[in-house]
Order: C-alpha cells, then structure tokens, then sequence
C-alpha cells in the first residue's frame, strides 16, 4: 500500500514538474493540478496509512483515539484542495489575460527566437 | 507608581499631541503652536516633579509588561544623565516651537510641522529613557525617520528632497549598524537590558566580540553625530526649515551619537582601541568641521560646520574617557546646545528678515537690526570660546585634559596642539561671522529691507543667550547640580571632583585659549579680503564632497552595480525562472535530508493491495498522459486529469479520509469546468511547429525530463520514508479525545476547521474571497487575443450546416445541443441545493461542512449555466457572488468576534445539542455560523470565478453584435449616399 502511494505520488509530482517547466501555460495548469494531487497526498500521507479508521466520532461513549487516523493532515489538505482550486482560476484568468495582451500563450509572454 | 507613569508619559505625550496636531486644520498656526507648546511645558513639568528622584543618582524604572511569555518587556529608565538630555529636548523644543510659529510662513502647512516635530521629541525622549537596548534602536531609527520628513519638509525643493534622503541612508544605516552592535552585545552580556549591559564592562571588553560590537556601535553614533567620515549629511539637511536645524541638527538630534558614546564610554571605553577610533575621529572632525566652516559662504552652512567640529570635541572627549573628560563632555553637550540653538534662531531671523543666508551679500546688521545682532554676537563669542561665555569653560577643561591625560601614544602628545590648531579656525569663523554680517557698511541688494522681528520670535534668543551668559559666569550655582546628577548616572562611584568656575587661574588651558584668540584674530585679518572670493570650502580640499561621494556610491550600489547584477543572473524568462527555483528547491530538500538515517526505508509489499495497485496504475498512467498530451489535444490532457483526480479521490476514501474524498470529488468538478471555459481562449497548436524538434529544444526537454525524474523520484523516496516509518507523538489525539468534549462535533477534521484551528479558516477563507475578486477584477478589462474574439469554429460549423439546409433556422443545431441532458441538468437544481443543505447541516458530526456544502451549491447554479445558457439563467436567477462572499466573511468574523461578548479570546465557540421536534437532537455549536460563513464564502467565491470567467463568452459575443450592426449602419449610409 505505502509503496503504491508514494509511487503515484512520484509519479504524479515528476509529471507535474515536467509540465511546470514547459513552456505553455496551459501546460503549466495541468503541471500544478497534477503537483497539487501530488504534493495533498504527500501531506495527507504524513498521517500514516490507514483503511477503515475514519476520523468520525462516535456519539456514545469514550472513542480509543489509537482506532481512528490522524485527522490533523486532512484539516491541512480540506482547506488546500480548495484553495488549490482558487489558485488555478487565478493563473487561468491571468493566462488568458496575457495570452489577449501579448498574443501568445508562451509563459515569457512571447515566441521563442 | 505616579512617577513610573509620569516617566511614560514623556513619551506618550509627544506622540499623541503628534496625532491631534495632525487633526488640526492646515491654517491653524495659533492652535498648533499653543499645543506643541502645551506638550513642551509640560514635558518640563514631568521632569521638574522627577527631579528628586534622580538628583542624587537614582535611577527611575519602570517594565511594561508586553509579551511576557517570549519576555519582550517595555523598560524605561530615568537618570541624572537622560534628565538632563530630556531637559534639552523639552527646554529648547518648546523655545522651537515659539520661535517656529513665527518663522514658518502662513502659506506652509503647519499641521504636518508640529506633528513631525512632536513625533521627533517622542521618539528622542524614547531612545534617551529606553532602559532596553533594542527598543533603544527602534526610538533611534524613528528619530532618523522623523529627521528625513523634517529635512524634506518643504518638498518641493530639490535640495531638500535629497539632502533628506542623504540624511536618512546614512543615519539609518548607522541605526542598522547600531542594531547589529546591541545584538552582539546582548550576546555577549546574556541581556538586552541597559542596567545589565551597564554593570557588564569588564567582561565585556575582554569578550572576543568586542572588537565587532564596538565598531558596529561607533558607526552608529558616528553616522548621527556626523563624525568624519559620516559628516556630510548635516551641511546638506541645512535644506530644513531653520526651527528643525535649531532642534535636530544643532541642539538635540546630533548629541544622541554623543549620548550614547558617553553611556557607553565606561562600558566600552578605557581600551586603545576606544581611545584611537573615538579620539582620533573626534579630533580629526574637529579639525576638519572648524578648517571647513571657515570658508563657508552660507551661514547655516558655517554654522553646520562648527556643529560638526563642536561634536567632533565632545567626541574627543569621550574618547579620551577620564572622569574628567566624561564631565566636561556632557557639560560641552549642554554648552553647545544652548549657544547653537540661539546662533540657528538668530541665522533663521537674519534670512526671515532679509531674504538671504549668504554672507558675501550681508553685511552691517547692527544697524538695522541692533538686537538681535548684539544677541548673536553673545552667542558667536561663546561658539568662539570667549571667556565669561558657558563655551569657554567646558572648552578650557577640554585643554586641560588635553594636556594632563596621558596614555604615551603620539596622539595623545599631538592632542594640545591639535586642539589649539582646531580652536584657532573655531575663533576665526565665529569673527567672521560677527565681522561680515554685523559690521561694515550697510547692505546694498538684499531680497528684502531688513528690520527686528516681531518681538516673540527673538525671545527664545534673547533667552538662550541669557543662559549663555549665566552659564559662563556662575556655572555651579546654575547647572552645577544638574551636571552633577548627570555625571553620576554616567559615572557612579567614579564621579571625580571638578571645579565648574570661570577662572582657575593662570594656567596651561588659558594659555593655549589665548594663543588660540590672537592666532585666531590674526587669521582671520589675513583671509578677510579674500574668502569672499574662494570657493564654498577651503582652498584644494574643496573639490574634495563627502556628498559628491555619497552620491557616487549610491549610484554605483543602487543603480550600476544591480543593473550589472541582473545583466549577468537575471533572466527575463519566466520558464528560466521556475527551472531555477524548481531545481534550488530539490537541492535544498536534498540537503536538509542528507544523511537523515532514521529516514532508510524498509521495503515491505506485505500490504500490497492488488486493487489498490490497479487504481495507480490507472492513475499514473493518467497523470503521465496528461504530461504527454498537455501541448498539443489539451482535451484529452484534461480528461487524463481528470482520471488523476478520481484516483486521489478514491484514495482518500480508501484510505479513512471521507471529508477529502467529498470536497476532492466536488473541487474536481468545479475544476473541470473551470479549465473546459479556458479552453476557448487559447490558440490552435499544430504539432507541425518547426522548432519544436529543434536540437535546442530536444535537449531542453532531455533537460527537464531528468529534473521532473529527479523531483518524482525524491518525493517517492520521502513519502515511503516516512509512511514506513511509526508516527511519533502528536497533536492528533488531543484533537481526537476533545472533539466531542470540547468542540460538539463527532467528525474531528470538521471540529478542527471550524472550532479548534478555525482562526486558520478564517485567514484561508479570507485568501478564497481576495483570490476571487482578484479573478473578477482582471477580467473586467479582459481583451481577447485577435483570433479568439470569433465565434468557435464548432458553431460557425453547426450553423453553416443550418444554413445549408432548407428546413432549419441559424443556430438552432446550437440551441438544441444535448438536449435531454440539459433538460435533465434544470431538473437536478433543487436535488443540489438539498444535497448542499445536507452536506451543510451533518458537517459536524459526519462528512461534509461548509467548504463542500459551499461548493455543491455552486454546483448547483453551475448546472444551471450548463444546461442552457447563460441569458436565460440570468433572467430567472439572482445570484450576487461577491454579497455571498461579503456576508460569509462577516458572519465568519461576527461569529468570532462574538465571543468578545462572552470575555472569551476571537473565535471561541461554544456547544451543545438541541432538542427539535419531529428533528430531534442536532448539533448547536456556535461553530456552525462560523461553518456558515464558511459556506457562504466558499459559494460565493467559487461561483463568482466561474462565471466571471464564463462571462467573458457573452461580452465578446456582445461586441460582435455591435460591430455586426456598425458595419450594417455605415453600409447602410454609404448605401444610401450612393
């Protein structure tokens, strides 16, 4: 299972390296949502492993808290996934806004000599 | 405790009567001055009711307690020494003031004078009663602030514009230099605190720091007490109106470098390295500041000079450290200040009165204006050291040490005859300016026909040059007590015993004080005729501008030299950039972890989950498809993203994170609908492109290949690290036992976002509604590139096949595009908004809350976009985005401020369960309007992208309208006219 993860998580985070250095900036989107996949599971993956152990209280009497997973990486990445999804809006009006300006989509803001 | 608070309102009071002077209306000279003036009286009131606390040695504290648990504390410190530099600042602030009223013309804005001048005297009381090192900096820095605004006062001067900055870049970066010095000492000392620091010499000196402490420390004091090589900045602040250079630059400002060097002289002092820098700087500034003024034209300008060569004595003679030396400096400090101030006010009154400061074009005052020339000349006598005058005595005990104060170094055997040398100039320019302005005949082309001031505006003079005559004949019955008390808070026990008395006999220092006046008079008969005629400064050296340098450097440093600097590093390119940033990142995560061996994964397949394995292996291949096809079929590295997206959001549900898996699947949608709306802006690709297969670029991508390997790989190998690693102790079971207890809630990740760490909501909610209105403001001057303005090559497609065929009208294949599901789509609007509500109201006990509640919802006016278009949605829906953001954020912070209320910290919440009818138990923490607002923020700023962005299809199609219909019009004209 660990094994699995942390090679998708590579695997997410290579590619979206890769992508980030591209020279498009639709190319560099894709690279950061694919980074964030990437770098949300890393942090979530901090909290260990863990099937079946839900952070869900239960209403009637004292919970064993070593059953449950740690919650404390999910209230970090909750808040990431959403915000990741503010930042891509941002980068995509600004792509838009740059392509209109200066004619290209090329992250310099123009061809390549 | 009345005293304790008296010592804090020295400070206070300036800075709040700053703040009302700035309330002031821009005409009110009368009210401003009678303020300023108020604050002044009653600074000296302050110190009059201190007085027996400090009278004989004692010293006055008083800690502000203000971060007590980092043991940040506010001390202030009273002693004789402070008291009587307070003295000054009060005493000669308020003459200042009165004089100011009268100098500062009514078309000036005097709010902003008064107000500067109050925050300065705030600030200076600040650094002079600062009993901790660094808040002693930051008064100081503040003092420099305070200077630079009132240098450049009359901003629309040039001069003084720059003399401003000068004066701020090379006092403020004394203050830096300071800054590092207290931070070495506190180092070394184990303590910021002054009393400390004080007590600590000994182990100080012998500290292997010392050295760098005591150098950072004099570059300080010598930058504000403009020691040579730092004295250029003073010549140049003379650019401020002439009440400032009486108060900053003469009489209070410039002995702060002093001040501290006198503090610091038995800390720091008694060692070759304290006697070559200090003495040797103080001499050769005196030297050099009296053999200037000399050959000054403008009178501030003299006067500026003689301020630097009187610093550059008091320098001395902190450097030389004695006792002795100790007491004539802080009687020098007290001497000069009164006799400066009075030589500035009555400079500013003979160019208030005659339109000019040029000494080649004054001449003959005395008859013109006989009181105020009689009363500067008082004062000039005393700057020249004429005996009977408070600059002789305190400048005899400066020969005597001079003379009788040894350490056998040549310095020290050239001192006497440096001094001399230095007085002769001393006395030579202060005859020149009695001579020139006073004397000879009447002035012939003034700006303006001179006469006396208005007789308030001389009383500050006429009192200063009082003092200048009581002080030089009965020194110990006027200031002996108060120099007393001084000398003891400097010195302690090691006070000597002094004679303050005019006349000690015929000695020595009297001697040398004649030789000085006849070598002095003599001099100046030789160079009367031709100083007019010579350059502004002395004759060889003047081409010699410590500005001009100044300049030069700061050229070099802030211009040329980054400019050659970002040549040489710099890239325009932003794909450039980021490669940089991307591999420094790897590289410093490489280093940090290098040789981190707890961190040697073991390899176990023992939990491999074959299931789990196909996921990824769709999952990755997904990502590394996007990677592929993310230039040229953008949609299909969508879609691949897409299936990234789901693999995470399977993972997070596999793997005990429900709520992730919730807001992961529900972001995932608002994300692709996001992208699929940027689609439409971007330009064609082939992947004919030529350059693409370039070698340059092959190797480019070869280049970036091994980079994103790198990075994977590293963040692989991290990840398995610690995943196999057993998770230490952590916050995660407080959070897990008190959720329930303490929060109300069962679903602890939601109890910890709204309740336990929901301040940290709070500021990402914040950063969600800055980034969304950030996304509407951009577009709202949206221009689209040329080829994207047209109608999508799809439609123009669909309604050319309209056109072709015969039964169907333009745009109707578009219209009726997808529609059973769109039918569907309208019908799932309140389905949605149940499944929001749901989401909403569970989130505290099971998954759900207000992000993915918020979400949904967006959702669910998104569908309603999709599903038709966007006119017929607007007509039958009202959504205002940024009214949701605005009430989410103010319920969000409502809700925390209301705890207030309750005498509980921001953000408390409260909980408990309520009994409904039919419902039954449900949750009623105070946290859920917190999640509330939550919601409404989330909703709103999602949805306000979204159709911001999918707005923009609408506008350009608007314009094609118009431009249809202009181009019908014009042809239509055009048609007719034929």
């Amino acid at each position: 299972m660990e094994l699995t993860l942390s090679l998708a998580i590579g695997i997410l985070f290579g590619s979206g390296v890769w992508l980030l250095l591209r020279p498009r900036s639709y190319q560099v989107i894709i690279g950061l949502c694919l980074m964030s996949y990437g770098v949300n599971l890393f942090i979530f993956s901090m909290g260990r492993l863990r099937t079946g152990a839900a952070p869900i209280l239960s209403k009637y009497g004292e919970t064993d808290p070593a059953t449950l997973t740690d919650p404390v990486p999910q209230a970090l990445v909750l808040t990431a996934i959403v915000i990741s999804f503010a930042t891509t809006a941002l980068f995509l009006v600004v792509m838009m806004a740059s392509r209109g300006l200066t004619g290209t989509d090329h992250v310099d803001g123009k061809e390549r000599e | 405790m009345f005293e304790q608070n008296l010592l804090l309102a020295l400070v206070l009071m300036p800075l709040a009567g700053s703040l009302i002077a700035t309330t002031l209306p821009v005409n009110a000279r009368n009210a401003e001055a009678w303020l300023a003036g108020a604050v002044m009286v009653a600074g000296l009131a302050v110190l009059a009711v201190l007085w027996p606390q400090v009278q004989d040695g004692g010293v006055l504290r008083h800690t502000v307690r203000w971060v007590p648990s980092l043991g940040l504390n506010l001390t202030f410190r009273l002693d004789g020494y402070a008291w009587l530099f307070l003295c000054m600042v009060y005493g000669i602030g308020g003459l200042v003031v009165l004089y100011a009223r009268y100098y500062m013309s009514p078309k000036d804005p005097v709010p902003r004078f008064y107000a500067f001048l109050l925050a300065f005297a705030g600030s200076m009381a600040g650094v002079l009663i600062s009993g901790n090192l660094i808040m002693l900096v930051v008064f100081w820095e503040l003092t420099s602030f305070f200077s630079f605004l009132l240098i450049g006062y009359w901003h629309h001067v040039p001069q003084a514009r720059d003399g401003a900055r000068m004066a701020l870049v090379v006092t403020a970066f004394g203050g830096l230099c300071l800054l590092a010095a207290m931070l070495v000492i506190g180092h070394a000392v184990g303590s910021y605190d002054l009393d400390k620091v004080l007590q600590s010499g000994a182990a100080l000196r012998s500290h292997r720091l010392y050295p760098v402490a005591l150098v950072l420390l004099l570059i300080g004091a010598f930058t504000k007490s403009a020691q040579f090589p730092f004295h250029f900045w003073l010549p140049n602040a003379m650019a401020a109106p002439t009440p400032v250079s009486a108060y900053l630059h003469s009489a209070t400002m410039v002995k702060m470098g002093v001040f501290l060097l006198i503090r610091f002289s038995p800390v720091l002092g008694g060692t070759p390295l304290w006697f070559w820098l200090v003495a040797g700087t103080g001499l050769a500034t005196m030297v050099l500041g009296a053999v200037v003024a000399l050959f000054r034209h403008d009178l501030k300008g003299l006067l500026a000079y003689s301020t630097i060569s009187h610093l550059g004595l008091i320098t001395a003679l902190a450097g030389i450290g004695s006792p002795v030396a100790i007491v004539a400096a802080i009687f020098h400090v007290v001497n000069h200040a009164v006799f400066k101030a009075s030589l500035f006010m009555a400079a500013g009154i003979i160019d208030h009165e005659t339109g000019t400061r040029d000494m080649r074009r004054l001449s003959g005052l005395m008859r013109l204006m006989p009181f105020t020339s009689a009363l500067a000349i008082i004062a000039a006598a005393a700057m020249a050291g004429v005996p009977l005058l408070n600059g002789f005595i305190s400048k005899e005990t400066f020969f005597a040490e001079a003379v009788e104060w040894h350490n056998g170094t040549w310095l020290d055997d050239s001192m006497p005859y440096i001094a001399t040398f230095a007085s002769v100039f001393s006395v030579a320019y202060s005859l020149r300016f009695i001579h020139t302005v006073f004397f000879g005949p009447a002035p012939t082309d003034l700006p303006k026909t001179p006469h006396e001031p208005a007789a308030w505006m001389r009383r500050p003079v006429e009192l200063l040059v009082l003092l200048c005559l009581l002080l030089g004949v009965v020194p110990s019955a006027t200031v002996g007590p108060i120099l007393n008390a001084a000398a003891v808070g400097v010195l302690g026990a090691a006070t000597p015993d002094y004679s303050l008395s005019a006349w000690h006999g015929f000695n020595t220092p009297l001697i040398m004080s004649l030789i000085a006046m006849g070598v002095g008079v003599v001099l100046y008969a030789l160079l009367a005729r031709r100083l007019p005629e010579g350059p502004e400064g002395p004759p060889l050296i003047h081409h010699i501008r410590g500005a001009r340098i100044f300049d030069r450097v700061l050229l070099l440093t802030s211009w040329k030299w980054p400019r050659v600097v970002n040549r040489l590093f710099a890239t325009e390119g932003l794909q450039m950039q980021l490669r940089i940033l991307v591999v420094l990142a790897f590289l410093a995560a490489a280093w940090s972890l290098w040789g981190a061996a707890r961190l040697v994964p073991r390899l176990s397949v023992a939990s491999f989950d074959p299931v789990f394995g196909l996921l990824w292996l769709v999952g990755s291949a997904c990502a590394l498809f996007a990677a592929w096809t993310a230039k040229y079929h953008r949609f299909a590295a969508q879609v691949a993203l897409g299936g990234a997206g789901l693999a995470t959001c399977v993972t997070y549900a596999w793997l005990s994170a429900p709520d992730l898996a919730t807001t992961q699947l529900l972001v995932e949608i608002v994300t692709t609908v996001l992208l699929l709306l940027g689609l439409r802006w971007l330009p064609r690709r082939r992947e004919d492109i030529a350059s693409d297969n370039l070698l340059s670029a092959r190797i480019r991508r070869a280049r970036d290949l091994v980079i994103a390997t790198f990075c994977g790989v590293g963040l692989a190998a991290l990840s398995y690290a610690v995943m196999t690693v057993a998770p230490g102790p952590s916050i995660a079971t407080w959070f897990l036992q008190n959720a329930y207890s303490e929060g109300g809630g069962t679903n602890v990740v939601n109890v910890i976002l709204v309740d336990f760490r929901a301040f940290d909501t709070f500021g990402e909610i914040t950063v969600l509604a800055i980034v969304a209105l950030t996304v509407f403001a951009l577009l709202r001057r949206f221009r689209p590139a040329a080829e994207s303005v047209d109608i999508p090559e799809q439609q123009r497609v669909q309604n050319a096949a309209d056109d072709a065929a015969e039964d169907r009208e333009t745009g109707q294949t578009v219209r009726d595009y997808l529609y059973v599901p769109s039918t569907i789509m309208q019908w799932m609007f309140a389905p949605i908004v149940t499944l929001a509500v749901y989401l909403f109201v569970r989130g505290h006990d099971l998954p759900g809350g207000g992000f993915s509640a918020g979400v949904t919802l967006a959702i669910a006016f998104l569908v309603q976009y999709l599903a038709t278009n966007v006119r017929q949605v607007e007509e039958r829906l009202t959504v205002l985005p940024v009214r949701w953001i605005g009430f989410g954020l103010l319920i969000a912070l409502a809700c925390g401020a209301g705890s207030f209320l309750f005498g509980y910290p921001f953000l408390t919440a409260h909980a408990q369960y309520v009994d409904l009818p039919l419902i039954g138990k449900v949750p009623a923490a105070t946290a859920m309007i917190f999640d509330t607002g939550v919601f409404a923020t989330v909703m709103g700023a999602t949805i306000l992208m979204l159709i911001a962005i999918a707005h923009q299809s609408l506008r350009s199609a608007r314009a094609r309208e118009r431009d249809r219909e202009e181009a019908r019009e014009t042809a239509g004209t055009e048609g007719r006219r034929v």
